[in-house]
C-alpha cells in the first residue's frame, strides 16, 4: 500500500530527513518511535501533503501512485488521514459543520451523494459516544478551547468519521488520560481491517500493549535506524534510545 | 437604490414570487416616468425639474433647495481612509429615465465574463441575469395576485409600505414629519446632495402596538431601474411595534451610475423595534477596479422613545468604495442600540465602515460587534464612535471589533473613539486582528476540504455572531456570498 524508498526531505533548505525507508501494506500497524525531533512528524506532514516540506530525493508510492505530487487535499480523497499532534483551533466553525464539510467532501470524491443532516447528527453523536466526548462538543468551534485530551480525542473523531485507509496518528496518546489511552485503542482497533493501514507515531510503549503493531521502527537522524517486532518496543522502554543512536552513529 | 435599487434577486429564496410582484408594482406602485433624461449638470432648476416631475408639494421643494444651497456650501469629505478621483457632480445626470435599450449591453455575451460567473454560482437563472446585468431584454411577466395577497395582509394590520414618491402623495404629512428628522441635510456632504435630488426608495409606517407580520424586503418594492442613485428611505415605528426590514440582495449589481449616496432615516417610538438588515453586494469592478460602484450612505436610527430598539445588521462585500457608519441615537430612557457588521473587501476594493453610538438617555445600552475581512489588496477600516453625554446616567456600550487578513499584501484599520462625558457609564473595547494561517488551512485539507472552501468555512466561522442576527434566509445566502467573494483570494 505504501513504499517510502530513500525519502529525503527538507524543511527551509535544512535537511530533516535523510534517507527513511519504510513499506506498509495493507492491514498492517506499524509503530513509529524515536527520540524528540528525530522527525517523526516531519514523515507526517510530508505524507499528508505539508507546503514548506521539500522532497529532494526519494519517493512515496501510495497505492502506486506518487504520493507527493498530490495537493493535500487530492491525498485526503485518496484515504490519507493525519491525525495532528497539536491539533489546530478553527474559532467559530462548528464541530459538526467541519466533520460534514470533510465527509461530504471525501464522498463527492467517491461519486456518493452528501450525507443527510439527520444521518449524518445521529452517526456524529453514536462516534463522539466511542470516543468520550459529550455531544456538546459537535456544537462548539472545531477545537476551540478544547483542553488538549479532548483535542486528541476530537482527532480520533474524525478519524472514525472518515474512515481512511492510511491512518497516521501522530503521538495521539500523549496527553491523555488512562482511560484515554483505552479510547485511542478501541478507535485504532474498530478501524483495523485487512484493507487499511495505520501509522501510529508513539513515545509510550503502554501503548502498544492495547494495539499491537505489526512491526516497530525507531527513527533517529531522519532515518530508521531499526525495525523489528513488537518485542522491540519493550527493549526500546528498557533500554532507551542510546544503544541503538550509538550504533548508528 | 444604493443596495436596494434594481433588485433582482429574491431574498426569500422564490423567484417566481418576485418576479410576479414585481409585475404588480409596475401596474400599481410606481409613478409614470416619460422618457425624458435631464443632460448632465446640477443647479436649482434641476431640484425643481426633478421635484415638479414628482408632483411634489411645495414644501418638498423648498426643503430640497434649501438642501441644495446648503450643499453648494460644503467641502467634499477627505477623512474616510479611502482613495478615489474627484467626482464631478456636473457630469452627472440627476434625472434619468431608465436607460434605452440601444445603452445596454445587446447580450450577456457583452458583460464581465466573471461577473456571469458568479450568477451562475448563486444559481440566478438567466432571465435574472439579464435584468441584474441591465442586458436589454423586454421583460414580461405573468400578472399573478401574489403581490395583491401582500399588500392586503399589510393593509389589514395598518402598515403602510409604499415608495418615498407614493407617500409624499399618500400620506404627506408623515413624511413631512419625519423627513429629515434623524439625518438634517446639514448632517453630511452626501446626505445634503441627497436631500437635494433624492430620486426614490421606501416609506414605512407601523403603527402603535403592531408588529408587522411579515419582514417588508426591498424586493417586493424596488421597481427594475428607477430608484435612481439617491435613494432615500424613512422608517417610523409607532410605540410598542415591531418591524425587520431587509434591504438589498446577494447578486452582484451593477448600474450605470457610479456614485451611490443613499440616506436612510429610521424612528423608534417607545417600546418600539426596528431591525434593518443590509446585504450589499454591488459590482466591484473588474480586477483593476475599474467600473465600481462608489457606495457613500448615511444611516441613522432615532431611539426615541423608552426602552425602543434600533439593530442594523449588515453584510457588506461589493462596491469599489463604500463608506458607511450606520448609527444610533439613543434618547429614550433604556433605549438599546445594535450594530453588527461583516465588511469583505478585496482585490482593489476600499471599505470604511462603522458605527456612531450617541448615548443620550439614562441607561442606554449599545453593541458594536463589526468583522473586517480583507483579501489580496484590500483596504478595510473599522471606524467607530461612542460617545456618552453627561446626561447618560448608566450608559453601557461594548464593542468588540475584529480583523481577519488573508494574504500579505492587505490591510487594517481600525479608528475607534470613544468619548464619555458621565462617570457613571461603561465602555468596553475589544480588538483583534488575525490571519487566515496555514495551520488552519492545512487542517481543512488535510480533511478533504479544497483551498477556496477551507477559507469560506474559515472566514464564515469569524463571521458567525454576526450572521447569527440575519434573518436565516439571509444568513445562508450571506454565508454563499461569501464563499463566492473569495474565490481567487487563496493559493
Ligand atoms: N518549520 C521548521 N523549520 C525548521 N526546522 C524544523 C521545522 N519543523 C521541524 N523542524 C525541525 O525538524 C526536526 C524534526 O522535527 P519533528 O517535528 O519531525 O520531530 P519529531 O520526531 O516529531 O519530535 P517530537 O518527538 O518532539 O514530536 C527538528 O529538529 C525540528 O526542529
Ligand atoms: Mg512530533
Amino acid at each position: 500500500m505504501l513504499k517510502i524508498s530513500n525519502l529525503h526531505v527538507t524543511i527551509a533548505g535544512e535537511a530533516i530527513l535523510k534517507g527513511l525507508d519504510l513499506e506498509i501494506a495493507a492491514g498492517e500497524v506499524h509503530a513509529i518511535m524515536g527520540p524528540n525531533g528525530s522527525g517523526k512528524s516531519t514523515l507526517a506532514a510530508v505524507l499528508a501533503g505539508r507546503e514548506g516540506y521539500e522532497v529532494t530525493e526519494g519517493s512515496i508510492e501510495y497505492f502506486g501512485e506518487d504520493l507527493a505530487a498530490l495537493e493535500p487535499e487530492e491525498r485526503a480523497w485518496r484515504g490519507v488521514f493525519l491525525a495532528f499532534q497539536y491539533p489546530v483551533e478553527i474559532p467559530g466553525v462548528t464541530n459538526l459543520e467541519f466533520l460534514r464539510a470533510s465527509v461530504d467532501a471525501l464522498r463527492a470524491h467517491r461519486g456518493e451523494a452528501a450525507t443527510s443532516a439527520v444521518d449524518f447528527m445521529k452517526l456524529a453523536r453514536a462516534t463522539c459516544k466511542q470516543v468520550g466526548l459529550d455531544t456538546d462538543f459537535l456544537k462548539r468551534g472545531v477545537n476551540e478551547g478544547f483542553s488538549g485530551g479532548e483535542k486528541k480525542r476530537n482527532e480520533l473523531l474524525q478519524m472514525l468519521l472518515l474512515e481512511p485507509k492510511l491512518a497516521v496518528l501522530d503521538e495521539t496518546d500523549s496527553g491523555l488520560d488512562i482511560d484515554a489511552l483505552g479510547v485511542v485503542a478501541d478507535g485504532v482497533n474498530t478501524l483495523r481491517s485487512p484493507e487499511r493501514a495505520i501509522i501510529l507515531i508513539t513515545h509510550y510503549q503502554r501503548l502498544l500493549n492495547h494495539i499491537v503493531p505489526d512491526r516497530v521502527h525507531v527513527l533517529s537522524g531522519g532515518r530508521i535506524i531499526r525495525s523489528g517486532g513488537k518485542e522491540l518496543a519493550l527493549e526500546l522502554e528498557e533500554k532507551g534510545y542510546g544503544w541503538l543512536t550509538e550504533a548508528a552513529a | 437604490m444604493s443596495e436596494t435599487a434594481n433588485q433582482k434577486r429574491d431574498v426569500d429564496g422564490d423567484a417566481a414570487i418576485g418576479r410576479h410582484l414585481e409585475r404588480e408594482y409596475e401596474a400599481g406602485w410606481v409613478t409614470d416616468i416619460e422618457s425624458d433624461t435631464l443632460p448632465p449638470g446640477l443647479d436649482e432648476d434641476v431640484v425643481r425639474f426633478i421635484s415638479g416631475k414628482k408632483n411634489e408639494p411645495e414644501w418638498m421643494l423648498e426643503w430640497r433647495l434649501e438642501a441644495y444651497r446648503h450643499w453648494l456650501t460644503m467641502d467634499h469629505p477627505k477623512w474616510a481612509h479611502v482613495h478615489y478621483p474627484k467626482i464631478d457632480f456636473n457630469a452627472i445626470s440627476y434625472f434619468s429615465a431608465p436607460r434605452s435599450q440601444e445603452d445596454r449591453p445587446k447580450s450577456l455575451d457583452e458583460v464581465d465574463p466573471e461577473l456571469l460567473r458568479t450568477y451562475e454560482k448563486l444559481g440566478i437563472p438567466l432571465h435574472e441575469q439579464e435584468m441584474l446585468a441591465g442586458v436589454a431584454v423586454d421583460a414580461v411577466f405573468d400578472s399573478v395576485s401574489v403581490a395583491t395577497t401582500f399588500r392586503s395582509k399589510l393593509a389589514e394590520s395598518g402598515v403602510i409600505f409604499c415608495s418615498i414618491s407614493e407617500a409624499l402623495q399618500e400620506y404627506p404629512e408623515l413624511v413631512r414629519k419625519y423627513m429629515g428628522s434623524v439625518v438634517p441635510y446639514r448632517d453630511n456632504y452626501f446626505a445634503a446632495l441627497n436631500s437635494a435630488v433624492f430620486s426614490d426608495g421606501s416609506f414605512v409606517y407601523i403603527p402603535e402596538g403592531v408588529r408587522c407580520p411579515m419582514e417588508l424586503s426591498t424586493y417586493f418594492r424596488i421597481n427594475a431601474e428607477n430608484t435612481g442613485q439617491f435613494e432615500r428611505t424613512l422608517i417610523i415605528a409607532e410605540e410598542g411595534s415591531h418591524v425587520s426590514y431587509l434591504e438589498g440582495c446577494t447578486a452582484p449589481q451593477r448600474d450605470e451610475n457610479q456614485l451611490h449616496a443613499a440616506v436612510v432615516e429610521l424612528v423608534a417610538h417607545k417600546d418600539a423595534k426596528i431591525k434593518y438588515s443590509t446585504v450589499q453586494n454591488w459590482y466591484p469592478g473588474d480586477s483593476e477596479g475599474r467600473g465600481g460602484i462608489y457606495n457613500f450612505v448615511t444611516k441613522r436610527g432615532l431611539c426615541a422613545g423608552e426602552r425602543s430598539h434600533i439593530s442594523w445588521t449588515q453584510v457588506e462585500t461589493g462596491s469599489a468604495i463604500t463608506w458607511k457608519y450606520p448609527s444610533v441615537i439613543l434618547r429614550g430612557d433604556d433605549s438599546v442600540g445594535e450594530f453588527y457588521s461583516v465588511a469583505l473587501a478585496r482585490g482593489r476594493q476600499q471599505a470604511d465602515t462603522g458605527t456612531k453610538m450617541i448615548h443620550l438617555g439614562k441607561n442606554t445600552r449599545s453593541t458594536i460587534i463589526s468583522k473586517g475581512i480583507s483579501a489580496v489588496r484590500a483596504e478595510n477600516s473599522y471606524r467607530g464612535l461612542v460617545r456618552i453625554s453627561p446626561t447618560a446616567d448608566g450608559a453601557r456600550n461594548f464593542t468588540q471589533c475584529d480583523s481577519l487578513l488573508i494574504g500579505d499584501q492587505c490591510g487594517a484599520h481600525t479608528f475607534p473613539y470613544i468619548e464619555s462625558r458621565n462617570p457613571t457609564a461603561t465602555v468596553e473595547h475589544e480588538a483583534t486582528t488575525s490571519k487566515v494561517s496555514d495551520d488552519q488551512l492545512f487542517l481543512c485539507r488535510q480533511r478533504g476540504l479544497d483551498p477556496e472552501k477551507a477559507v469560506s468555512m474559515i472566514v464564515n466561522g469569524f463571521c458567525k455572531d454576526v450572521f447569527r442576527e440575519l434573518p436565516m434566509e439571509f444568513a445562508v445566502e450571506a454565508g454563499k456570498l461569501l464563499e463566492i467573494s473569495l474565490e481567487g483570494a487563496v493559493g
